[in-house]
């Protein structure tokens, strides 16, 4: 039991390392969030564009999820952060690890704003354009805020799983939660802080887990 | 012509292509073991739920929930690297493997829960009246129905547990992205990485058609 304390409930050990493990626990939140408004935006923006179903542009949409569906998160990170400066793009490992997992919530989201818009009735579209509403009238102000509540349960699952991936940046040296647990851990031989580390991914995650179960009862789509 | 030169050299393509081809075969290899595993024990946690135990469903969905809101490459280096500070030493296969399936095997019950509550209740009752007992009637009845209903779900976890066969790299298991990343350090290229991310395309772009075939959408004009 003591030996259970000494390796993995040692604060003393870790107290002077508390402020940088802090400050990893921010710049995580920080990238979360920049990634979860980025990527639902672009995905929502091209769901739209999608609606209009113009055969060029949609085929570029299809291409463009379906690559960021296909490649895992940690290969899009690496390859925006290694492979892009070959061609003078040059990210910092903050940025590219938050563009990169945009793209791919992007991508996800996308992909479940699509299928809430063929979920909605047909009865729906005719009823929004029998009133004298152009298509784009009835996507705005009838389909889509029905879209947007049915979308919320998937969305947050999705959303989780890829923000998620900010420990990606880790392998970057996003000096992000798990890189810097990972770090002190190694210097100071004692893997404490990869608990601290754990209890604060679980700290920002598990209330969102959660909030699945609840909003999984409250606005499942009737299907 | 200059942007293939530098992201899909031929020459260095064909230089680094054997070692491509090893880690391909790693990748698939630890995705082999990991699914069945995830799969399994998903289904297992899930039916296990749907006696609703009190006791036992506490701990179930604590350990699904956890395990949903942790990062799959924190619990990949907490087994890796802080196990063996108490003398659990792992080869990188197996802490892997372990990380994987932890992490795959929450997703898999959670779906398999949803999959197994929307069987009605009736259909329990019925097999049940039939003279099966509770474990026959779980296998032979309101499994295969509750698998049934979430097939498009099953199908879209099975390809984020592949993809997630790529944070191995970080523990040095030879698999697809680390024998990429091992290329472009050899030739100074970025071409190793650019085939790399071509292959995962190639290899799943099936499953990801086949996951939106699913859900098939028809929009008015």
């Amino acid at each position: 039991m003591e030996k259970i304390t000494y390796y993995f409930f040692n604060f003393e050990l870790i107290q002077p390392y508390l402020p940088q493990l802090w400050s990893g626990f921010l710049l995580t939140l920080a990238m979360a969030v920049s990634t979860v408004v980025t990527g639902i935006a672009l995905g929502l923006v091209l769901a739209i564009i999608r609606a209009y179903q113009v055969k060029a542009i949609n085929a570029l949409i299809v291409v463009f999820i379906d690559v960021f569906r296909a490649i895992p998160q940690l290969v899009v990170i690496v390859v925006v952060y290694f492979a892009l400066p070959a061609i003078n793009i040059t990210l910092s490992p903050v940025i590219a690890t938050i563009a990169g997992l945009s793209l791919i919530l992007a991508a996800f989201s996308e992909e479940i704003f699509w299928g809430g818009l063929g979920a909605i009735a047909r009865g729906q579209w005719e009823a929004a354009r029998s009133t004298g509403m152009s298509f784009s009238q009835a996507l705005a102000y009838v389909i889509l805020p029905q879209v947007l509540r049915n979308s919320i349960a998937p969305l947050t699952n999705r959303a989780i799983g890829i923000t998620k991936g900010t420990a990606l940046g880790s392998v970057i040296a996003v000096p992000e939660l798990l890189n810097v647990a990972s770090s002190v851990q190694s210097t100071i031989a004692n893997p404490t802080p990869m608990m601290v580390s754990a209890v604060l991914f679980c700290l920002i995650f598990l209330p969102f887990v959660r909030l699945t179960r609840w909003l999984e009862t409250r606005f499942n789509p009737v299907r | 012509m200059d942007l293939i030169q530098t992201f899909l050299n031929p020459e260095i393509l064909q230089q680094v292509w054997p070692m491509l081809l090893k880690g391909l075969w790693g990748s698939v290899l630890l995705a082999l073991v990991v699914l069945p595993l995830a799969i399994g024990i998903g289904l297992l946690i899930a039916s296990v739920v749907y006696q609703k135990h009190k006791f036992l469903n506490r701990i179930l969905v604590a350990y699904v929930d956890f395990l949903r809101a942790f990062p799959p490459l924190v619990l990949l280096i907490f087994i890796f690297y802080a196990l063996p500070m108490v003398g659990v030493e792992l080869s990188p296969f197996v802490a892997a493997v372990l990380a994987l399936v932890l992490n795959g095997s929450s997703y898999f019950a959670e779906i398999f829960r949803a999959g197994l509550e929307a069987v009605p209740k009736g259909q329990m009752e019925a097999a049940r009246s039939t003279g099966l007992n509770s474990r026959q009637a779980m296998v032979n009845v309101i499994i295969p129905q509750g698998v049934r209903n979430v097939i498009p779900d099953l199908a879209s976890n099975t390809l984020e547990v592949v993809k997630q066969t790529s944070i191995a790299s970080v523990v040095a298991m030879d698999e697809l992205l680390r024998a990429a990343q091992l290329g472009q350090s050899l030739t100074y290229s970025p071409t190793p990485l650019i085939a790399a991310a071509i292959l995962y395309v190639l290899l799943l772009w099936p499953l990801v058609r086949l996951i939106s075939r699913m859900h098939r959408v028809t929009i008015p004009t």
